[in-house]
């Protein structure tokens, strides 16, 4: 008997990546300069930020990125003498134009920042803020979108007994989770981190890694970060930024394992300058 | 990066071009020993191969040393895997030379035999061979990898004949049967060299452009 003994074909291999570059793109700036005053801290950028995927932005400091980051839910708006230039769309629609809601923006574009900045109040109200500011008043209503967003936000064990105390007596790395948990809470699109775990210790920071990890998918996820490990560890795409340009943009694997720039080569190897 | 990470590379760098060298030196005198039958040159091959394999730990510890500590990127990186890789190769050949130095030795003993030119051309080519992988990534010339990659086939080739030498000699010479093969073996260790200068030329093209190149030839990339 002759039975032909046939090995399973793999259609996947470890490490096989889809192509990331394909992907739609969610944010598009096109370009895109911010001014203060007369200085032009981010000069016509061009890139598009995946849906769904992680896209890290890494630079020195001054480069620029925080200020892209925070152009992308205009929270460069507060500050008097900055003013954007080109376009910066989100789903298409142009987030400069007049007639848009900036705060209707910022639901679907949240953000964590470099400090967890908790109100002075519960656990609880902290997360509730926002869905209460969307109109939710319904108590039952509350109670899920607050467990389901300090679920999601790997937070909930730790306080679930606890929602009614203040959030300024839980630690740093815990703050910033909640911190999360709260963006989370009004089910925005688009999630931005400026360097989120820069204020934490290692094992803070790997839960947080863990989190966008597991948010990823879900959410576009933008951060700005100066943990070169971090970007590789985390992110599907990378751009790298010096004095307001966009040097180079592309799969995180490719950056780090052999940049198409010199500027890229020099700035991630610490050959700076 | 700091200034320390560059001395450090700098200093695995020196490890590994010290290793290499004692490596081509080993191959080259276990091949003279074979072809003089110097039974004492093939003692000292075989006696210095231990201290090949002592510098092959110290180079692997110290690149792992230099990972761990400063988690290098893109060049760096490449290079810290290419240098692991080699280190690697190296050991292989150093043993290779070592085998052959047996061979030699063995060799010494019986009565002489007719060596067929072919077993010299691809001593000279394999150690060619290792030279020109190691200059390559010495002055990171992928042109120089390249034609590494190039030379495998003729020795390859020459292996065969030598091979196809022994099988039409051992018949009319079946007395010195065993001697032919001992020298079949050597042959065998040579072409085995090729293949891991080969290895190296193929770490370095990887370390210049960033491609592996491994499993391809070289139209297959054109």
């Amino acid at each position: 008997m002759n039975a032909e003994i046939k090995m399973k074909q793999a259609t996947r291999f470890a490490g096989q990546k889809e192509n990331v570059l394909s992907r739609r793109a969610h944010v598009k700036a096109e370009d895109f300069s911010v001014f203060y005053g007369n200085f032009e801290a981010v000069k016509q950028v061009r890139c598009e930020f995946a849906e769904g995927l992680v896209t890290s932005m890494i630079g020195p400091s001054g480069c620029g990125k925080s200020t892209l980051l925070r152009a992308i839910n205009r929270m460069n708006d507060l500050i008097p003498s900055c003013r954007a230039g080109g376009t910066m769309t989100f789903d298409g629609e142009d987030i400069y134009r007049k007639d848009i809601d900036v705060v209707s923006l910022r639901m679907r574009v949240g953000m964590v920042f470099q400090k967890p900045n908790v109100f002075p109040k519960s656990i609880y109200d902290n997360i509730a803020y926002g869905p209460r500011l969307q109109g939710i008043s319904n108590r039952n209503q509350l109670d899920g979108i607050v467990e389901s967003s300090l679920k999601q936000a790997a937070i909930w064990d730790e306080v679930k007994d606890r929602l009614n105390t203040n959030a300024l007596g839980m630690s740093g790395g815990q703050q910033q989770r909640l911190c999360l948990a709260r963006a989370l809470a009004v089910k925005p699109e688009i999630l931005l981190m400026d360097e989120p775990t820069s204020a934490l210790d290692p094992k803070a920071t790997a839960k947080i890694e863990d989190l966008i990890g597991q948010l990823r998918g879900q959410y576009t996820i933008i951060i700005v970060t100066h943990n070169m490990q971090q970007a590789a560890r985390v992110s599907d795409l990378t751009a790298f930024m010096y004095e307001g340009t966009l040097v180079e943009f592309g799969e995180t694997r490719q950056i780090f394992t052999r940049p198409q720039q010199k500027q890229t080569e020099d700035y991630i190897t610490g050959r700076f300058g | 990066m700091t200034k320390v990470f560059v001395h450090e590379v700098e200093k695995l760098k020196k490890r590994i071009l010290t290793l290499s060298s004692q490596v081509e030196e080993n191959v080259a005198l276990a091949v003279k020993a074979l072809v003089s039958r110097d039974a004492d040159l093939a003692k000292k091959v075989i006696a210095s191969d231990t201290e090949i394999d002592r510098q092959e730990v110290e180079v692997e510890e110290e690149a792992l040393k230099i990972l761990a500590l400063y988690q290098p990127v893109a060049m760096d990186l490449r290079f810290l895997t290419a240098v692991l890789k080699i280190n690697n190769d190296l050991e292989r050949i150093g043993d290779l030379a070592a085998n052959i130095a047996k061979r030699a030795r063995r060799i010494c003993k019986v009565p002489e035999v007719v060596i067929p030119p072919e077993l010299d051309q691809m001593a000279v080519k394999a150690r060619e061979m290792v030279h020109n992988s190691l200059t390559a990534f010495v002055n990171l010339d992928a042109n120089l990898a390249n034609q590494v990659r190039e030379a495998d086939d003729e020795v390859d080739d020459l292996c065969k004949v030598v091979s196809d030498f022994v099988a039409a000699v051992g018949q009319k010479d079946p007395e010195h049967l065993s001697t032919y093969l001992k020298m079949l073996l050597a042959a065998r260790n040579l072409e085995r060299i090729g293949d891991h200068a080969t290895n190296i030329a193929e770490d370095v093209v990887y370390l210049i452009d960033g491609v592996i190149v491994r499993h391809q030839s070289l139209d297959e990339e054109d």
